[in-house]
């Protein structure tokens, strides 16, 4: 999605990314960014929470206002609701899974050979569990 | 473990792809500096744009992820996020406002935030082949956005 952003604003569209993996989206160069600190899959805020999904939004319509050059990130305020183990646990590799894994490879890339015969063009990403 | 960090998630996904077995580390998009484009005019004159990289449910946006644009009205029920890195252990995706702000920006449209917002949404598909990105999927979303006449798009990736 960076890099998408980088085109539209080197085409005079004014982009802003809201997003919650920070150093994949500041490794790429950025135009505006507004980081949620939160688990992938909900950078607009948690799931049914209006209040924390609109300030984000807000926060992202001020960095629009305010920004004056390229890099410019925000953090929301944003806090996931319960606890930090989200942190610890996302693609976690370790001795009580390394074998699960080992196996959910060679499951994955039978399945990417199978695609490619099919024709399907793009393969899934690897989802964590 | 309670402590608050910012997730190292290049070194994670590296890890957890040579964990399955892949010898060649993903090389992420790196660039030293980056485009920008002042907005032309406040947001209370400009046309919102939106850009996510769920997929329509839909048997093609499941079949095949690629460029699709989808009305904002009426609300979709659901958007295919299944193939998409996720925290799958940890939330879920069944609340489109947790990852597809159209009802937020509908609020900012009726607060007199933002004049207008575009009247499809688009999908845009993640892709490990960054040319792919580059020559084919950006120059037809930056088409899009462009028929759509724009001046700012918000992009959220999962």
């Amino acid at each position: 999605m960076s890099l998408i952003a980088r085109v539209l604003e080197a085409n005079g569209i004014a982009t802003v990314i809201i997003g919650s993996a920070l150093d994949i989206v500041l490794h790429c160069g950025i135009p505006r960014y507004v980081h949620s600190d939160l688990p992938l899959g909900n950078p607009c805020g948690a799931p049914y929470d209006k209040v924390m999904q609109q300030s984000i939004m807000d926060t992202a319509m001020g960095l629009l206002s305010q920004a004056h050059g390229s890099n410019a990130v925000m953090r929301s305020d944003a806090v996931w609701p319960g606890d930090n183990s989200w942190r610890d646990d996302y693609s976690r590799v370790d001795d009580s899974n390394r074998e699960l894994l080992k196996l959910k490879g060679e499951a994955r890339r039978r399945q990417q050979t199978e695609h490619k015969a099919n024709g399907k063009a793009r393969a899934a990403m690897i989802a964590d569990s | 473990m309670n402590k608050v960090y910012d997730v190292p998630y290049m070194e994670r996904t590296r890890d957890y792809y040579r964990a399955q077995g892949y010898t060649n580390d993903y090389q992420w998009a790196y660039y030293d500096s980056a485009p920008f484009q002042a907005l032309k005019k406040p947001l209370s004159e400009s046309k919102i744009g939106l850009i996510t990289t769920a997929m329509p449910d839909t048997p093609l946006g499941r079949q095949s992820r690629a460029v699709y644009s989808t009305p904002i009205s009426p609300l979709p029920d659901s958007l295919y996020t299944a193939e998409l890195s996720w925290h799958h252990g940890v939330t879920h995706t069944d609340d489109l406002g947790s990852f597809l702000p159209i009802e937020q920006l509908q609020r900012l449209k009726s607060a007199g935030v933002i004049a207008d917002i575009a009247a499809e949404f688009h999908s845009a598909p993640t892709d490990y082949s960054k040319t792919n990105t580059l020559e084919k999927d950006a120059p037809e979303l930056l088409a899009r956005c462009k028929a759509q006449k724009v001046d700012v798009v918000v992009l959220v990736p999962l």
